[in-house]
């Protein structure tokens, strides 16, 4: 009988937020479709706690090949245990590490991964997944048309992980046959490049810049504004990408994850990536010129407009306001 | 060293967003396109490799009759010639089918470096790269930041070091023999302009066309787009409208009374 296959991620011994949530949208696949689930695992994670409801079986991947993450390793590991299982569905978190392997794995199969999705419908005969277009202004449905599994990542944050832990899964542990030929990069040890000095986390108001700034020596007048509010400075990627501001004060997917009272997003239109950094904000305000931009999703209040304009008179406002 | 760079030609970010009669894309009358973002700091990467150790760079794309200008941009910053896979209807083609037309028209190259964007601006699926890779049956690296030593000085041999970046802020060093398929975040470097003479060169380069259907892949897609929609709100977001400044009134005093943060 087909089943689905969600696919975790662990990192230093525990199993990432995301696998949990990847794990709850494999949940709602598998009930709405009537499969089994099954879990599978490669790395020393300890499994004796499953967030939410557990797979009908854990299956732990171990080899000493796989001790470092290795596109190649991986790649390998997981078509053999794809290969054994057969699911119909393999689920996986939208994670650096499984954007880097799992379009290779999909293509063992002449299948193709649905990247990033945000929302399913298992409705049969085919599920229809939602993944966004154009850096968050569209949404897209997609359906898998063909007979072999279906590859799908999920995006962070956009399924609720199970909050209750549940009795442990039958665990089985299976081993790949790997050969050190098949390996063909040689990772080195993660680092960080440098120490934080600012840590954005723990700012009550961050008043955070993008792309519609245009130029760098316009920044004097957000950085006015997060003075008159005692705010933090942020940024998205791009900003930082072109040296205005250090990597450190970077919000998003590769930056920091924010969530402070008050997050003001001036210039930014609000890719995914910058999102899933910073959605997690009490209160979210956002000023653009484009009244499309993804960012009024997010956002509790807007305005609507040329920032050159706004945020200079919102600093005057302020200064006004404040005692 | 001979670098064959994919490059994608997208919609502008600022283009107006109007869902088109077929429901699957948007209209595309009025839009202006560009350079796929990172596919540019792939050129880059290339280029600068190019300018250290000497070679050729290749420019690659797929599209229709308009991806020519984003070619000729590729060429007029230095790429030394370009190869055009021309498809009226490449939406047709999934990700491996799209994969698969590059993968067929390169392969005969023999090229040693294989460089594309992270992912594309338009639909993001962020696997072409990594398809090419596994197609080739040649190593691959993701989200690259830069390229940092190659040939002698890598423990591999005839190999290359490379920075990729993980994620929250940590990086790692890959080291993989060539050929390979590096997929390359933006960020590193500087992107250069064409200059004046960089263009009145690019007009006399090789840009060699291939027909898709020349290439024996058939689109068979296995995942098929439905449909598009606009977003959902997932917040009711107030919006504060009048003058700039009454705008900025309206705000405080939400801030002031309503989050309570002034």
């Amino acid at each position: 009988m087909s089943s689905v296959l969600v696919i975790l991620e662990s990192k230093n011994g525990e199993i990432s937020r995301i696998s949990w949530e990847a794990l709850a949208a494999a949940h709602t696949l598998a009930a709405g479709l009537g499969l089994p689930l099954d879990a599978a695992l490669i790395g020393l994670a300890s499994v004796d706690k499953i967030t939410g409801k557990p797979p009908r079986t854990l299956f732990t991947v171990d080899h000493a090949l796989l001790r470092d993450y290795t596109a190649d390793g991986f790649t390998e590991a997981y078509t053999q245990l794809i290969q054994h299982l057969k699911p119909a569905y393999v689920v996986l978190p939208h994670t650096y590490q499984v954007r880097d392997f799992a379009p290779a794995l999909a293509t063992r199969f002449n299948e193709v991964l649905i990247s990033d999705v945000i929302g399913l419908t298992p409705s049969t005969p085919s599920p229809i997944f939602v993944r966004q277009l154009l850096q968050g202004k569209l949404n897209a449905s997609y359906q898998h048309t063909s007979d072999g599994p279906c590859f799908l990542s999920v995006q962070a944050g956009a399924f609720r992980a199970d909050a209750s832990d549940a009795a442990p899964a039958a665990i089985e542990s299976f081993r790949p046959n790997l050969e050190p030929a098949q390996i063909r990069t040689q990772p080195s040890q993660p680092f960080r490049a440098s120490a934080q000095t600012v840590d954005l986390s723990t700012a009550a108001i961050l008043v955070s810049v993008g792309r519609g700034i245009k130029e760098q020596a316009n920044l004097p007048i957000v950085e006015e504004l997060a003075a008159a509010l005692g705010a933090e400075l942020a940024a998205s990627r791009p900003i930082c990408d072109n040296g205005w501001l250090p990597m450190e004060r970077q919000v998003g997917s590769s930056g920091q994850t924010v969530a402070p009272k008050v997050y003001l997003a001036i210039g930014i239109s609000g890719a995914i990536q910058h999102l899933v950094g910073m959605k997690g904000s009490q209160c979210i305000v956002a000023i653009n010129k484009d009244e499309n931009a993804p960012i009024f999703e997010v956002a509790d209040y807007g305005i609507v407009g040329d920032l050159f304009e706004i945020v200079p008179a919102l600093t005057a406002a302020i200064r006004k306001a404040k005692p | 060293m001979k670098i064959i760079v994919a490059i994608k030609q997208v919609p502008e970010r600022d283009a107006r967003i109007r869902i088109d009669a077929t429901g699957k894309w948007i209209d595309l009358n009025d839009v202006e396109f560009t350079l796929n973002e990172s596919d540019a700091y792939a050129l880059e990467e290339a280029l600068l490799l190019k300018e250290a150790h000497g070679g050729e760079v290749i420019v690659i794309s797929a599209g229709p009759e308009r991806v020519g200008q984003t070619i000729r941009e590729a060429l007029a910053k230095g790429a030394d010639r370009a190869i055009h896979i021309e498809s009226d209807d490449l939406a047709q083609y999934d990700a491996l089918g799209v994969a698969r037309l590059l993968a067929a028209a390169i392969k005969d190259e023999a090229a040693d470096l294989i460089l594309t964007g992270l992912q594309s601006d338009d639909l993001g699926l962020g696997q072409t790269g990594v398809i090419v890779a596994e197609l080739l049956g040649v190593p691959h690296a993701s989200l690259i930041l830069k390229i940092e030593a190659t040939g002698n000085g890598v423990a591999t041999g005839n190999g290359l070091k490379v920075l990729r970046e993980l994620e929250d802020g940590w990086f790692q060093h890959i080291e993989l023999p060539m050929p390979a398929v590096l997929t390359i975040q933006s960020g590193n470097t500087k992107l250069r302009y064409a200059t004046l003479m960089g263009i009145k060169k690019a007009k006399t380069k090789e840009v060699k066309r291939i027909a898709a259907s020349e290439l024996g892949i058939t689109p068979a897609p296995v995942v098929t787009l439905h449909q598009v929609t606009l977003p959902n709100k997932q917040r009711t977001t107030q919006i504060l409208s009048g003058t700039p400044a009454e705008a900025a009134a309206a705000l405080v005093e939400k801030l002031q009374f309503e989050v309570r943060v002034l």
